[in-house]
């Protein structure tokens, strides 16, 4: 195996293993801490990609914003009732033996593809000789211009439910 | 990549690393000396000539002391919070440019790898803050997570304008574009958004919310002792370099210097750090002057105006350059 | 690739815009204007420009695809967004004085209507996948929203929160199937995934089947296709009553627009593929559907079983796999919002300050006090059985007819089976009204913006019933083979 190869396995491993780590553990904080580790890995994958910068608003954005914010309500609500209940429902080893399965299935079907697409005009060297920042600024406003402006939209929906649903009305 | 380019690497970081934590060693002392002087006294005299040696005396002090854990604690996540913070701050060094070529490394995403960093660091306050289990570590950490996600927006919104007028969000290519003037002068607003955020990112006064010493006892660190608490304190200053540096940077031309008479042949690495130190002056200085704000005023002065001036900034920026293209 | 290009493409996303200005608006006018009808009346005109740009669209432009190919307007989008927009409206009308019974008239809720409407529009016009998909996140952030817009009540958290969690997984279930056939075909544009499938001669590759089934899957969530139907029920229930409506009509129509889209358009080769998968579920949903409807007492919960087994009627027309048979799922869709949205108004009526009006024994001899509206949720029962004259047995007719004539005899008289068992749970509605002594004085609750909305929907579905030649020319005209 290469060196990417490698590095590779281990993110994927890694990364298997910390996702199992975050929906396991009792304390919603520890859970928190994993998917900060977690995220991490995946900003490190994303730099195989040569996509440097969406590995860098990955942790400005899922580690800096999104995961302080589930800290700052994990930290406000009152979890110590639930730390000691049970984990799972009773059908989790249906719901394991289905995910196997699952699993068993997929490896099977995905490691006999044989055929691969040929690869789109964004190459590796393009990005590298254009800046990654570039590439992705000039894609997202021209051709990706409408998913761009409805993804606004979408977010502009969440922001009025929040609000709809949480403030204080005076009847 | 060859053996020695790795070796030339590590040898870098050490250097690199070694140095400044020198300077964060005597920012400290730098800091008592400063206010005492503004308040009319005369600050740490006893150890060494003027007290020149005290920052020594202090480090030992801290290595020797005893380290309590309180017993509710959560173990792992306590000694893990400040490391986090240490390691965040140091890793950041690794992309200021000190002289034009002269840094570790030297990224496209400079400007994004700081922040992205600086948010990982400000784990070690919210984590410290819990893991204490103590009321007023709590609040700490509290507020400390509320006080980054509402300016770490902000801050990133400002550096936007610099990175729109320099084209490239390298830190060394953002200094050689302000090798005629500095963006201070086209981005006045963006700085003033930038140093209002960078004093609350780092948590020091008037924004000190997070270890308030009159309300929290010492906020986050309140349980903290010896060494641990000694590397809570390291990484404050050293945020407090990382981003005077990264205002250097990108506002005040970086290692840019007077080009003139005997000044065009003094290192510009010392024009650097004159300035680096400039910032960190004034962040002594706006300490020993202004007083504490109130929580919630911090927390609207930074959604209902940084925030918004930053974004207009931007428009204001960005129409700018169509025009005069 | 230049600037200039997509500022024309503009033009053909003006009803869109029109809508999402009109939204805005209706958000700030929420702060100075407090009569909520104004705010209501907006709504509906602003719809009706869209509707204009629509039809103005529709008259002077050929069917074309613009933003880089991920936007097509067609008859076929054209006919689904004359469905979202007759919807909005209906529940716009029937919503005015429910939702100030039930305290949750806010400015937000037309806004949000007019929200979630846009997305149905972006999902019905999306050539892209990725395009479908937040279109389809668009209009579901909206609709969990809606959903739990009676905060005060523990039934509409639940809703909210049961309809948001689901819809999270069937997104990521959509997700997780687009990315499958990105990476097989390495495009997200349907012609060109179809062109792909071709020339890399992969249509019998397992792994695209894996990516199609989850495709399917997903949009079975946002259609109530048994077996994933979980959440419908309770959603149905637990949402405010004219929510309800929007969301049995909307989301299911504009999920058929997308199935329909994506299984011809991208996938068209492997119709044998898809249809060893949607056949089964056809057969499941109308049986889950038609029989567990059987066993409710509350006529909401009732309405959504029978939403559940209408999903697998409508299922049928894509089964067929021929445009005939997508244009039968579409002029089934029409009618049925007519006839659903109507008996939910019937519903709505019941309800009033201090009585909820959902019990099947609350129509006890309705007809006796109010021959009117029990006349009306007669007809309406009759349609959505599928008794002629009434609109539904035309739906259900044209989309057997189809079924058929695709050689799936079989499927034909399934359906029909379930549609007499289907009969059992309408009429009991029916005879509960008209032969049982009434238990407690019921007194309606009316405005004039409910009647008009009836009597929309009911001369709606008698003139569909009895000259649906119209709807048929629209259609078909709509959806070209």
């Amino acid at each position: 195996m290469s060196t990417p190869q490698v590095l590779f396995a281990y993110f994927a491993v890694a990364m298997t293993i910390l996702s199992l780590l975050v929906v396991t553990r009792r304390n919603p904080v520890h859970s928190v801490l994993w998917m900060l580790v977690l995220f991490i890995h995946i900003a490190a994958l994303y730099l195989f990609l040569n996509a440097e910068f969406i590995a860098a608003i990955q942790i400005i954005i899922y580690a800096g914003a999104i995961l302080v914010l589930f800290l700052f309500v994990i930290m406000l609500l009152n979890l110590r009732k639930e730390e000691t209940e049970k984990r799972f429902q009773k059908q989790w080893l249906y719901s394991i033996a289905i995910s196997v399965l699952f699993v068993f299935f997929l490896v099977l079907i995905v490691g006999n593809i044989t055929v691969i697409p040929p690869p789109g005009p964004y190459t590796a060297d393009v990005i590298k000789s254009e800046g990654h920042i570039m590439t992705v600024g000039k894609v997202l406003y021209s051709e990706f211009l409408l998913p761009f402006e409805i993804a606004s939209l979408i977010l502009l929906v969440a922001i009025i439910g929040a609000v709809v649903l949480a403030k204080k009305r005076i009847e | 990549m060859t053996g020695v380019e790795m070796l030339i690497i590590v040898i870098k970081t050490v250097i690199v690393v070694s140095v400044f934590m020198l300077h964060v060693m005597y920012a400290q002392y730098f800091e008592r000396k400063v206010i005492a002087h503004m308040q009319a006294r005369l600050g740490p005299m006893r150890v060494g000539w003027h007290g020149i040696l005290q920052p020594i005396a202090d480090s030992l002090k801290l290595f020797l002391k005893e380290d309590i854990i309180p017993s509710s604690a959560d173990r792992p996540i306590f000694y893990v919070a400040p490391i986090i913070g240490v390691i965040a701050a140091l890793s950041s060094l690794a992309v200021i440019p000190l002289w034009e070529g002269l840094g570790v490394a030297n990224l496209n995403i400079g400007i994004l790898y700081i922040l992205a960093l600086s948010s990982v660091g400000s784990y070690c306050v919210i984590l410290g803050g819990w893991a204490s289990n103590s009321k007023y570590s709590f609040l700490g950490g509290l507020r400390s997570s509320a006080q980054v996600i509402s300016y770490e927006i902000a801050m990133g919104l400002s550096l936007v304008g610099v990175m729109m007028m320099a084209g490239s969000a390298n830190l060394s290519d953002i200094v050689k574009a302000q090798s005629g003037h500095w963006f201070i002068w086209y981005q006045p607003l963006a700085c003033f958004v930038f140093v209002m955020s960078a004093i609350a990112e780092t948590n020091r006064a008037p924004f000190d919310l997070t270890e308030a010493e009159t309300e929290l006892v010492a906020g986050f660190a309140t349980e903290y002792s010896g060494m641990r608490w000694a590397l809570f304190f390291m990484a404050e200053y050293a945020g407090m370099f990382i981003m005077t540096a990264l205002g250097t940077i990108c506002f005040l031309g970086g290692w840019n210097g007077p080009d003139f008479w005997i000044f065009a042949y003094v290192p510009k690495i010392v024009w650097l750090v004159l300035k680096i130190y400039g910032c960190i002056f004034i962040y002594f200085w706006i300490r020993a002057t202004l007083p504490r704000y109130r929580y919630d005023q911090l927390m609207s002065i930074g959604w209902k105006i940084f925030i918004p001036l930053s974004l207009a900034n931007i428009v204001v920026t960005g129409l700018v350059k169509i025009i005069w293209k | 690739m230049n600037t200039a290009n997509y500022l024309v493409d503009i033009t053909m996303i003006m009803p869109e815009l029109t809508l999402i200005c009109v939204a805005l608006i209706l958000l700030l006018l929420d702060l100075v204007v407090k009569n909520k009808e104004v705010l209501a009346a907006v709504g509906i005109a602003g719809t009706l420009v869209a509707l204009y740009g629509t039809y103005k669209l529709f008259v002077f432009h050929a069917p074309q695809s613009v933003f880089a190919d991920m936007f097509v307007l067609d008859g076929y989008s054209n006919f689904f967004k004359l469905i979202f927009y007759l919807n909005i409206i209906l529940t716009i009308l029937i919503s005015l004085k429910y939702m100030t019974i039930e305290k949750a008239s806010f400015g937000e809720y037309y806004s949000l209507l007019i929200f979630a409407t846009t997305g149905m529009m972006i999902m019905a016009s999306a050539a892209d996948l990725i395009v479908l998909y937040l279109g389809l996140e668009l209009m579901a952030l909206s609709t969990y929203i809606l959903a739990g817009l009676m905060r005060k009540q523990l039934r509409s958290n639940e809703a909210a929160l049961k309809y948001f969690f689901l819809g999270a997984f069937s997104s990521a279930i959509l997700l997780y199937g687009i990315s499958m056939t990105y990476g097989l075909t390495g495009t997200t544009n349907l012609r060109e995934i179809a062109a792909a499938l071709q020339t890399l001669n992969i249509m019998e590759s397992p792994a695209v089947f894996l990516g199609l089934i989850f495709l399917i899957v997903a949009f079975g969530f946002k259609v109530a296709l048994a077996p994933f139907h979980m959440w419908a029920p309770d959603v149905y229930e637990g949402a405010p009553t004219s929510i309800t409506a929007f969301m049995s009509v909307g989301p299911k129509a504009a999920g058929f627009a997308v199935m329909g889209r994506v299984l011809f358009e991208a996938f068209g080769g492997m119709q044998m593929q898809w249809n060893s998968i949607l056949i089964p579920l056809a057969v499941i949903t109308m049986a889950v559907g038609s029989i567990i409807a059987l066993a409710q007492t509350n006529i909401k919960r009732m309405l959504a079983y029978s939403s559940i087994a209408h999903a697998g009627y409508m299922l049928l027309g894509i089964i067929a796999g021929t445009p005939e048979g997508l244009a039968s799922t579409a002029n089934y869709l029409m009618i049925y919002m007519f006839m659903n949205i109507g008996a939910f108004a019937i519903v709505i009526m019941l309800r009033r300050e201090g009585f909820q009006g959902e019990n099947l024994d609350d129509y006890m001899g309705l007809a006796k006090s109010h021959p009117l509206a029990s006349a009306l949720m007669l007809i309406f029962m009759f349609s959505l059985t599928g008794i002629p004259p009434t609109a539904g047995f035309i739906g259900k007719f044209y989309v057997f007819m189809e079924v058929i004539r695709s050689g799936y005899t079989y499927l034909a008289i399934i359906a029909v089976i379930f549609s007499v068992i289907s009969a059992f749970f309408y009429l009991r509605v029916v005879m509960y009204m008209y032969m049982k002594d009434p238990k407690e004085d019921v007194t309606l609750t009316t405005s004039s913006t409910l009647s008009i909305a009836l009597a929309i929907t009911a001369i709606m579905v008698l003139i569909l019933g009895i000259f649906p030649s119209f709807l048929l020319n629209l259609v078909r005209s709509s959806i070209p083979g």
